[in-house]
């Protein structure tokens, strides 16, 4: 049973590296961001299946600390960071007050 | 599926971990557009975090999973933003391959030198620390270092904690005073939802982290990390934390953690003992006294940090 | 019994996450690949998560299992919304054919 945990988390690992074409092309940044976030859910995967064939408990918290901060990243990006061309309406930065 | 596949299996996987972390690592590094560069060692955090947990180091994972995914990634995004009006990505410049080639190979035979000349069979002081144990009031050695042992080194990055955050506010512009929402930000009701259910969630773990750290990896850094996380989601949201907190109180919340080791170090030599010498039968109670403390000023400098600006003197209206 | 049981459910979802992946590689725009990776959240880790949760030797871990879920969930979903929002507004091309989604306009 043990193994084929670890068979999986390597296989997880391998489509987080093919995964990582897309953050390299691109083209946009949301694409890139996006590879990111499913990089997130594939590194909690990987995490609660080594957690159960090695043993680890404490990698359980690991998975759990990513689960729970995954939103603080993509929030930075929607709110602050994303490049180009500024939203239709407003322009949204916070940093006008920084001469 | 005996423990031979097991072995093989996690062989390939931490094969996989090295190739994937030295790719990141380079790719990120040679990035010339900078959104991609953040994308790919946010990444690597991620990946690193699975190296830690690998190298039976869950204490690193946690603080790399919670700094990695809670501030490193935000800090980054903002700051392009901040930088992106200023520079355009000038072209590299292409410095001689040769000279480069020449310091790669002179680095990686320095790096080479010192792995082979590690001793084969290092002692470590992994013995020294398990016979100790029992006088550290704690179950999880690394707190008992951490917190006991070496609670000097713990104590002194208190401060250089603290001082960063005089340093960047002595460079940072004074926040406004008000204490209402972003104006320019609409909030979607998305954003209020995940707020509203993720803050309380974020809180709740931060305790939790430093209440196993007494007994399994866990513990003031890796609590203060997901505090100060929530404090960034808060900035993030639109919430104006400098205008809310200001004056004395958040001074006060920023240097309790420090105030709080200083006092219960110097409170034992009351007794006679020396610095940091807790009482072994309290040595339990004022390590999470001195962790809760920590965690929390750990989490305000952080979140104050990732702000980046100077909130006033008084208190909001 | 409950071994076969886990292995199935772990296959499936590790087919969520491979599938999520090529979506990420091979979808033409934003909106669809967005679609794709947040299949490999919900339901390839729910599961993985499932199938984990038949081995758990504690109600307490089959409940962090399910609690991380949900999480991954909660964030999968909402920074799905957020970010076609925010790509809906700044006018995103829907891929037609041979677009490759370049934010152009």
């Amino acid at each position: 049973m043990d193994s084929f945990f670890i068979t999986v988390a390597c296989l997880l690992l391998l489509t987080l590296m093919a995964g990582l074409w897309r953050v390299l092309r691109g083209p946009t940044a949301v694409d890139r961001m996006m590879a990111a976030q499913l990089f997130g859910t594939t590194a909690v995967a990987i995490l609660l299946l080594l957690a159960e064939a090695l043993g680890q408990p404490a990698m359980r918290n690991v998975a759990l600390v990513f689960a729970l901060l995954a939103v603080v990243t993509v929030m930075a990006f929607v709110h602050r960071a994303w490049p180009g061309d500024e939203p239709r309406h407003q322009q949204r930065g916070r940093h006008d007050d920084v001469e | 599926m005996g423990a031979a596949m097991t072995e093989a299996g996690l062989f390939l996987l931490d094969l996989l971990l090295v190739l994937t972390l030295l790719c990141l690592a380079w790719w990120s590094l040679a990035a010339t557009d900078l959104f991609k560069g953040i994308v790919l060692f946010i990444a690597f955090g991620l990946v690193l975090a699975l190296a830690w947990v690998r190298l039976d180091a869950p204490d690193v994972a946690l603080a790399e999973a919670a700094i990695g995914a809670g501030l490193t990634g935000a800090l980054l995004l903002t700051t392009l933003s901040k930088l992106a009006s200023s520079i355009d990505n000038p072209p590299a410049k292409r410095s001689s391959p040769v000279l480069l080639w020449v310091l790669l190979v002179m680095l990686a035979a320095v790096l080479g030198y010192a792995i082979m000349s590690l001793p084969q069979q290092a002692q470590g002081l992994a013995d020294t620390v398990a016979s100790q144990m029992g006088n550290s009031g704690v179950e999880h050695p690394v707190t008992a270092v951490l917190l006991n042992f070496r609670g000097y080194d713990t104590l002194l990055e208190m401060a250089v904690l603290l001082l960063a955050l005089i340093a960047a506010w002595s460079l940072a512009p004074r926040a406004a005073t008000s204490c209402e929402m972003d104006e320019a930000l609409t909030v979607s009701p998305i954003v209020l939802a995940l707020f509203r259910m993720l803050i309380p969630l974020m809180i709740l773990v931060a305790a939790y982290l430093l209440w196993v750290g007494a007994h399994a990896p866990g513990g003031a850094f890796q609590a203060g990390s997901v505090l100060a996380a929530a404090g960034v989601l808060a900035l993030l949201c639109g919430k104006r934390l400098e205008g809310r907190l200001a004056g004395w109180p958040l001074r006060l919340g920023l240097v309790l953690g420090t105030a709080m080791f200083v006092a219960v170090a110097a409170a034992v030599m009351v007794g006679g003992a020396h610095l940091l010498q807790y009482p072994l039968a309290s040595a339990g109670k004022l390590i999470l006294l001195i962790e809760a403390a920590a965690t929390f000023s750990i989490g305000l400098t952080l979140a104050m940090l990732f702000s980046g600006q100077r909130p006033s003197r008084g208190p909001a209206s | 019994m409950w071994n076969s049981l886990s292995i199935v459910l772990i296959m499936i979802g590790m087919v969520f996450f491979i599938a999520g992946t090529l979506g990420l590689l091979r979808f033409p725009d934003v909106y669809t690949r967005l679609h794709a990776l947040t299949k490999a959240d919900n339901v390839g880790l729910g599961f993985l998560v499932a199938g984990l949760m038949l081995q758990a030797d504690s109600l307490t871990t089959a409940l962090l299992l399910l609690l991380i879920w949900v999480l991954v969930m909660l964030a999968g979903a909402g920074a799905g919304q957020l970010v076609a929002q925010a790509a809906l507004q700044r006018q995103h091309p829907v891929a037609k054919s041979q677009d490759d989604g370049r934010g152009h306009d």
